[in-house]
């Protein structure tokens, strides 16, 4: 797979439109195309286009079907569980990409100084709770942050937490779940970010100690900028993923004995909405408003930072 | 002088790295322990002794055996819906990453802007339309309605992309075609058997996906003989005193029981991060290429 990593990679070319010895083999291959990619192309539409136009539909019309405009996003958008919903992704998110901004590339810039294979275990072990990503993910971290079995013990009662109530209030939220996703993804991110500090070339950061740059000025002033774009990509990701948080406080609020809304989260509101209102116009109308965010990211990222080639 | 501040610099970096070392990996190591330890032991004992292996049997025989095996069938349920989604997005993507690179048609160039959207945009965002679809078509419930949404995976098509149109050079092709093969037979015969690698790295992608999803079994399958192992997981949490306490008295599950069924949950993914490292990171940097 050396053609796609990093530190080897290239760009590639993209399909060039080399004109084919034999003209009607050519007309062939379009033909050909359509075959090659009907199945994809059919999954597309059934599990990725279909479900996003009946959700539009949904959230535009009444139960009885009748075009109602904006008003079901304006009802969401004025219950009252709404906009606390955005405010704790708000406060999720802006916990988690500040540590993965500090943390990640702190870590990431001090692993690049070691020697390859120090950094490489480092690199593994850093990387390996990313196995226990989702519900299992937030099973140990329940045991964690519960005062009566954690190995932390000596920190959470250092906090004051004597019980894993106390532990899990609401107003910490934010914080748990922000943990559980550095813990269990922070690894990869820091993996991606050596991978592209790697790339930069030796000559420059050669350059840069001869006119006696130090370590911080080097990461600072020529490693960060160099790896800008790698940046941007782990921010939107991150975000993205970020506003569609529904397991952990699932599970979260499972352990909390009804201390926790059930819709803490937006996706968790729509869940609510759907299972618990059988209002799946209200449903939709929230569906909609995080596939517009997800989208948004998408376009950011493809059209800002060009990181994607599409030829 | 600068001697000397190199020097701290250093050691107070290694006390860094060491200090996250223990945030990532004292929780896998509590957890491995766990169902060696009685519950007792675990609030009352060293959290990072061993406790034996009589306690070990008797927790993986409570948790294995609770419910009639039910974790059993959580397991089998899982490797169906993970390989079923595996299986069908390969069929689907390996060609379609292929004709994205070599071949000509009409909106190509718009499948493969869709393709890069979709892929960057959380899977999770459409859960609920795709709840809401199955809804209206009566499909709650059939393990249909986890598969198909499973094997719906743009990332493989982009990867697929990637490695024919930078690893596979076109005159191969165009060879095989002079030899007289058709387009089948230069795809079958030459294209895919060099697609190994990349064949390998969206399997290993699409089932830690698959394998790890929460939110789509979570509104597709209500009943229990359909869960895979993360519902399964939170179904065990829902019913156990150890963290319900006063519900449930009865219940056998306690908190090694509750650590056995997150090993088994997280062991195959956890064995496809140990063997697939290498190709896992690769693929994580092909996401995006450097410019």
């Amino acid at each position: 797979m050396s053609s796609v990593e990093v530190n080897k990679s290239q760009p590639s070319p993209g399909p060039t439109d080399v004109v084919s010895p034999v003209r009607n083999n050519k007309e062939k291959r379009g033909v050909a195309g359509y075959l090659f990619v009907s199945g994809y192309f059919l999954l597309l539409v059934l599990f990725g286009v279909a479900p996003t136009l009946y959700a539009l539909y949904l959230a535009f019309t009444s139960s009885g079907g009748h075009f109602v405009g904006l008003s079901n996003f304006i009802n969401t958008g004025k219950d009252f569980r709404f906009l606390p919903a955005f405010e704790n992704i708000g406060e999720y998110l802006g916990i988690w990409l500040a540590s993965l901004i500090v943390i990640v590339l702190g870590l990431a810039l001090m692993l690049h100084s070691l020697a390859r294979r120090v950094s490489a275990a480092f690199r593994f072990i850093f990387y390996l709770p990313g196995a226990l990503a989702g519900a299992a993910s937030v099973l140990v971290w329940l045991f964690m942050l519960d005062p009566s079995v954690s190995p932390w013990k000596f920190v959470l009662s250092g906090f004051n937490f004597h019980n894993l109530g106390q532990t899990i209030q609401p107003s910490h939220l934010p914080l748990i779940f922000a943990i559980i996703a550095f813990w269990a993804g922070a690894g990869g991110w820091i993996v991606v970010t050596y991978g592209a500090l790697n790339n930069i070339p030796n000559e420059l950061l050669e350059a840069a100690s001869l006119d006696g740059a130090g370590v911080w000025k080097t990461a600072l002033r020529i490693k960060l900028p160099l790896i800008k774009k790698w940046i941007a990509f782990m921010l939107i990701l991150a975000f993205a993923a970020g506003t569609q948080l529904f397991v952990e406080p699932t599970l979260v609020s499972e352990a909390s004995l009804g201390l926790i809304s059930p819709a803490w989260s937006p996706n968790e509101l729509a869940y609510v909405f759907a299972f618990q209102n059988n209002n799946f116009q209200y449903a939709a109308a929230i569906s909609v408003d995080l596939l517009i965010l997800g989208l948004m990211c998408a376009a950011v990222l493809v059209f800002r930072t060009k990181l994607f080639e599409v030829e | 002088m600068k001697i000397f501040n190199r020097l701290w610099t250093k050691t107070l970096g290694f006390i860094v790295l060491l200090a996250f070392t223990a945030f990532f990996i004292v929780p896998v190591i509590w957890l491995l322990l766990a169902p060696t330890k009685t519950d007792h032991q675990l609030i009352f004992g060293n959290p990072f002794s061993f406790g034996s292996f009589h306690n070990l049997a008797h927790a993986i025989r409570v948790t294995f055996t609770y419910q009639d095996y039910a974790l059993l069938t959580w397991v089998k349920n899982s490797a169906i819906y993970s390989f079923g989604g595996i299986a069908i997005a390969l069929v689907a993507s390996i060609p379609a990453g292929y004709a994205l690179a070599f071949t000509n048609f009409i909106g190509r160039r718009t499948l493969l802007g869709i393709t890069l959207f979709v892929m960057i945009m959380p899977a999770t965002a459409l859960v609920l339309p795709l709840f809401l679809e199955a809804n209206a078509v009566h499909a709650i419930g059939s393990p249909i309605s986890v598969i198909l949404p499973f094997s719906f995976f743009p990332f493989g098509v982009y990867l697929s992309y990637i490695f024919y149109s930078s690893s596979v050079p076109r005159d191969l092709l165009n060879a095989a075609r002079i030899d007289g093969c058709n387009e089948w037979n230069v795809f079958r015969k030459i294209a895919l058997p060099l697609a190994r690698p990349v064949v390998a790295l969206v399997a290993f992608f699409a089932f830690v996906a698959n394998w790890n999803n929460f939110f789509l079994p979570f509104v597709m399958l209500p009943s229990n003989s359909n869960y895979p192992l993360p519902i399964g997981l939170q179904d065990l949490l829902s019913s156990t005193p150890a963290f319900n306490p006063g519900i449930g008295g009865d219940v056998p599950i306690l908190r090694p029981e509750l650590a056995v069924a997150t090993i088994v949950a997280m062991a195959p993914v956890l064995i496809v991060f140990l063997f697939a490292q290498r190709s896992l990171v690769s693929g994580m940097l092909a996401g995006a290429t450097k410019e």
